[in-house]
């Protein structure tokens, strides 16, 4: 870490006000009356008063503008970011499945306690017990006010809703929109904005990115942006922050996130104070369209829902070249099916991506560079017929035809995992604020609800939960009860984070190398997928520990950023963010490193039971590792949140 | 692949702007337009010159960001979004005009980059629901016949890339601003303020200076999630309705 020779700048200390101790501030007594007993507790802004506070929220996605239209409807004034033309585009606009809620429409058995079972223990007992099951019981509400919204989700012949089960649950309880899910609830909450930004109790700021955070006295004040087409770097105050910017896959460069998805807003507050929760926690998914060559810039989920119907399979003698079809069936090897029998090719994500790994490092995989499994619907074809495969997947695959130039019809698809949700972010209280009071963090961007792997369906409900009904209550106990003085713009403060900004954007600008940024975004982003992705070792991640330095001090040196700031300068944007992948990349690797369990998405190949599953390790790891930053170059400081488990006792998880 | 591009480069909304050759060598059929348009950038990088401006993000069709003007068609050869289009598409071509979306409502911030948020504007006009978070009834409440929800569901698929825009003669945002009004007026949870909703949305597309729409069909010829014309026709029939209901005609030109 001696080589980083990024420029180094005082970052004021933690004061007294952080929550060092790291507090969650979860109420007592019976776990379904915590959060009423919380709400009633909670003290309430005069309504007449609201309209004296401002906030910030940074990203419009599902968090951000729900809790954006929210918190103006309520009668505060909001200031909302995003690094998009509009707030219509955020990535919570590509979730296709659907959003789970505890609504027991289909009389099947569900509850708000099996969903809250479900997704504790499909976590693998890395959450916070108290906020999953809130989380379940208000996704009852998520549902109620997206229809009030007007959000067209699938219905049966008597207007009722549609439900179906997803992801290997035993229950019906998602929602959905044909395939676009994520579209039209994202459509729902941009509307609900929208019409806030109309009535004048929101100022939106498009195309403008947050570059830092302003914390003065201990508590988060504002924000440092950048107009991504005039290049102002400007300060904006705030009596609070609330980032719900997403999650940081992009720094596998290589994942199915947007392009412009980045960790610049979480890791400027982690550099200000905010303590950085499991970051090692990432989630592969399964089916994605395989690589095909170095000009590759985003990877592309299809639907989990094709393994329904498709079997996954590979041959059984490694390097066999045959087209699938001369492959007979005595040498394929359907390898989900042979080790899950009772779960076949329904394994959750992370069991099926790390077995598909496997198959491919034994030289089996299929498709160029052999890093590809087949997915193969021609038995479904025979058995149920082209035309209900057709009625169930028609889309998908066409997406795959027109991505592959190849007829999944006639031939298997090629399929192979990738990068598609971080369940690690910045570490928030019950309450959803971070070590730095006054800044609070909402959707992907925390670390709180997924434990250790996320279920489908749960991402966009976690989304609008903290966004429509928890955040809008919670920030209001914190603002009633906190005397914040009058802060400007020209404060002190303000003045020298935007000189910090302004002087970091000045020297990409100047270092003029013979590199591109994206040459090495790809760099970083192949150690982190090889040492830092499915499966993970002491020694790999040791390595990656020690060229990931070596590549950032490279990129301060010998990176070529073209232009002026005072332009529309996409390099310069994407230099700054992949500056930020950079450091980050470090602290999973140390969290990675750290970790010496398997746990959900996070497997140590030195902890696996003899038949080769994630051994989780309660005694020594059963709590949330919470990093402190602690200057640039120095090691970061390690601080626990330990896990208890009341209602959902930890068991080993068996899919055999 | 060996390619000509001619690129619409312009510094900025103030500068004229003028098209540039690039010449492309070994460009992949797999590639997608957008990495293809990746290379030429990080090739222009090394020579020290600009690179390309242009918007994208998912690059999996959904987000709406993107949108390219290829060879004088919105989005291209196929009916998709830009980032879906793949380089094998152009087996039979050798020169690609790429030029920015052209309407006076989309000016151009830099090379092909325009600033769409006329779309923001319609929509802050009367493109929601009047709710506001809790304190509405159960979801089951309010039934939909199923039919209703799938026809609403097609208007609500609108991704709003501004390809109906840049394909009309007219420069009109009449696709746009119908699938949104079919969306809403097809519910039962868009009826309370459906007349109004018309009226202003389409006021204010008029006072953004869209152009009318003279039933040409363009925008949904190259609509990437195949809006059927038909809800332009819904929303004259709810503009007529409206001016009888609410007695408040509208000033629209949108004569459809």
């Amino acid at each position: 870490m001696a080589t980083d020779t990024r420029p180094k700048t005082d970052i004021r200390p933690i004061t007294e006000y952080a929550n060092a101790n790291l507090e969650s501030r979860v109420p007592s007594g019976p776990i379904e009356q915590r959060w009423d007993k919380h709400r009633f507790d909670m003290k309430l802004v005069n309504p007449a008063n609201k309209r004296k506070y401002t906030i910030i929220v940074v990203g419009t996605g599902l968090a951000g503008g729900s809790a954006a239209a929210t918190l103006a409807e309520l009668g505060y004034n909001v200031l909302a970011f995003c690094y998009q033309d509009s707030p219509r585009r955020a990535h919570s606009i590509a979730a296709q499945g659907g959003i789970n809620a505890a609504k027991n429409y289909q009389n099947d058995g569900d509850s708000i306690f099996r969903l809250f079972y479900d997704t504790v223990k499909g976590g693998d007992f890395r959450s916070r017990e108290s906020n999953v099951y809130r989380l379940a019981q208000v996704s009852v509400n998520i549902i109620d006010q997206c229809v009030a919204q007007g959000v067209p989700f699938a219905r049966e012949y008597g207007g009722m809703l549609a439900n179906r089960s997803f992801g290997g649950a035993q229950v019906s309880r998602t929602f959905y929109a044909r395939g676009q899910t994520g579209q039209q609830l994202l459509l729902g909450a941009y509307q609900a904005l929208e019409r806030q930004i109309a009535a004048g109790k929101v100022k939106m700021f498009p195309r403008t990115e947050m570059l830092d955070l302003i914390v003065i006295n201990g508590r988060a004040r504002g924000i440092v942006t950048r107009n991504m087409v005039t290049g102002k770097i400007e300060s904006h105050v705030a009596d609070a922050v609330v980032l719900g910017t997403g999650g940081y896959g992009n720094v596998f460069y290589l994942s199915t996130n947007a392009k412009g998805c980045n960790t610049t807003a979480i890791w400027r507050a982690y550099r200000r104070g905010a303590f950085f929760g499991n970051p090692c926690f990432t989630q592969i998914h399964p089916t994605c369209i395989p690589v095909t060559g170095d000009h590759q810039s985003k990877l592309t989920l299809m639907s989990e829902s094709l393994r329904n119907d498709g079997r996954i399979w590979v041959p059984r003698t490694p390097g066999d070249k045959r087209p699938p079809s001369h492959i007979p069936e005595s040498e394929r090897d359907y390898y989900l099916e042979e080790r899950y029998p009772s779960f076949g090719n329904l394994v959750p994500r992370d069991v099926a991506s790390r077995s598909t790994k496997q198959v491919c490092d034994e030289g089996r995989g299929v498709g160029p560079g052999g890093l590809g499994v087949y997915l193969d619907f021609s038995d479904a074809i025979k058995r149920l017929g082209v035309n209900i495969i057709r009625e169930r997947y028609g889309n998908l695959f066409d997406m795959y035809e027109r991505i592959t130039d190849e007829n999944p019809y006639k031939e298997p698809m090629r399929i192979y995992p990738a990068i598609h949700y971080t369940m690690g972010g910045l570490w928030v209280d019950y309450n959803l604020m971070s070590t730095i009071p006054g800044l609070f963090v909402i959707g992907e961007a925390n670390f709180s609800d997924h434990g250790a792997n996320r279920l489908g369906a749960s991402a966009l409900m976690q989304g609008l939960a903290d966004g429509y009904f928890i955040l809008p209550y919670t920030i209001g106990d914190y603002l009633a009860q906190t005397k914040l003085d009058k802060v400007g713009t020209d404060h002190p403060v303000c003045q020298e984070v935007e000189a910090e900004v302004t002087e970091q954007i000045k020297r990409l600008l100047s270092i003029d190398g013979k590199r591109t940024v994206d040459s090495f975004h790809k760099e970083l982003g192949k150690i982190m997928w090889d040492k830092c992705g499915m499966s993970r070792n002491a020694e790999g991640l040791t390595y990656a520990l020690q060229r990931i330095p070596e590549i950032r001090a490279e990129f301060w040196e010998n990176v070529r950023v073209l232009g002026e700031n005072e332009e529309f300068n996409q390099s310069l944007e994407k230099a700054g963010r992949v500056a930020d992948f950079m450091e980050l990349a470090e602290l999973m690797c140390i969290d990675a490193l750290h970790r010496s369990e398997s746990c959900g998405g996070h497997f140590r190949e030195e902890s696996q039971t003899p038949e080769g599953e994630a051994l989780r390790d309660d005694e020594n790891f059963s709590y949330v590792a919470a990093w402190q930053f602690n200057g640039l170059g120095n090691k970061p400081i390690l601080n626990k949140e330990p896990l208890e488990f009341e209602y959902v006792h930890p068991s080993q998880r068996s899919y055999k | 692949m060996n390619l000509t591009l001619r690129v619409w480069r312009q510094k900025s909304s103030r500068d004229r702007g003028r098209f540039v050759t690039y010449k492309t060598k070994d460009v992949s059929p797999d590639m997608s337009f957008l990495e293809m348009l990746d290379s030429v950038n990080e090739e222009l990088i090394l020579k020290g010159e600009d690179p390309i401006a242009f918007d994208h993000d998912c690059r999996e069709g959904i987000c709406g960001m993107c949108g390219l003007m290829i060879n004088g068609v919105a989005h291209g050869p196929e009916q998709t979004t830009t980032c879906q289009l793949h380089m094998r598409s152009f087996k039979y071509v050798d020169t690609i005009v790429i030029e920015p979306w052209r309407s006076k409502a989309f000016p151009v911030i830099k090379d092909l980059v325009v600033d769409r948020s006329a779309f923001d504007r319609i929509i802050q006009a009367g493109g929601y629901i009047s709710v506001s978070t809790g304190g509405v009834p159960d979801a089951n409440a309010i039934l939909v016949p199923k039919q209703n929800a799938d026809m609403a569901m097609d208007g609500a698929a609108c991704i709003g890339c501004g390809a109906c825009v840049a394909a009309c003669p007219n420069g009109s945002a009449m696709l746009f601003t119908a699938a949104k009004l079919g969306h809403l007026n097809l519910l039962p949870q868009g009826q309370p303020e459906r007349y109004d909703r018309t009226i202003h949305m389409v006021e204010r597309m008029d006072e953004e200076g869209f152009g009318g729409c003279t039933n040409i069909g363009e925008c949904s010829a190259v609509c990437p999630k195949e809006i059927s014309l038909d809800f332009i026709a819904r929303m004259n029939g709810d503009l007529i309705k409206a001016s009888f209901i609410t007695g408040n005609g509208s000033t629209s030109s949108s004569d459809g």
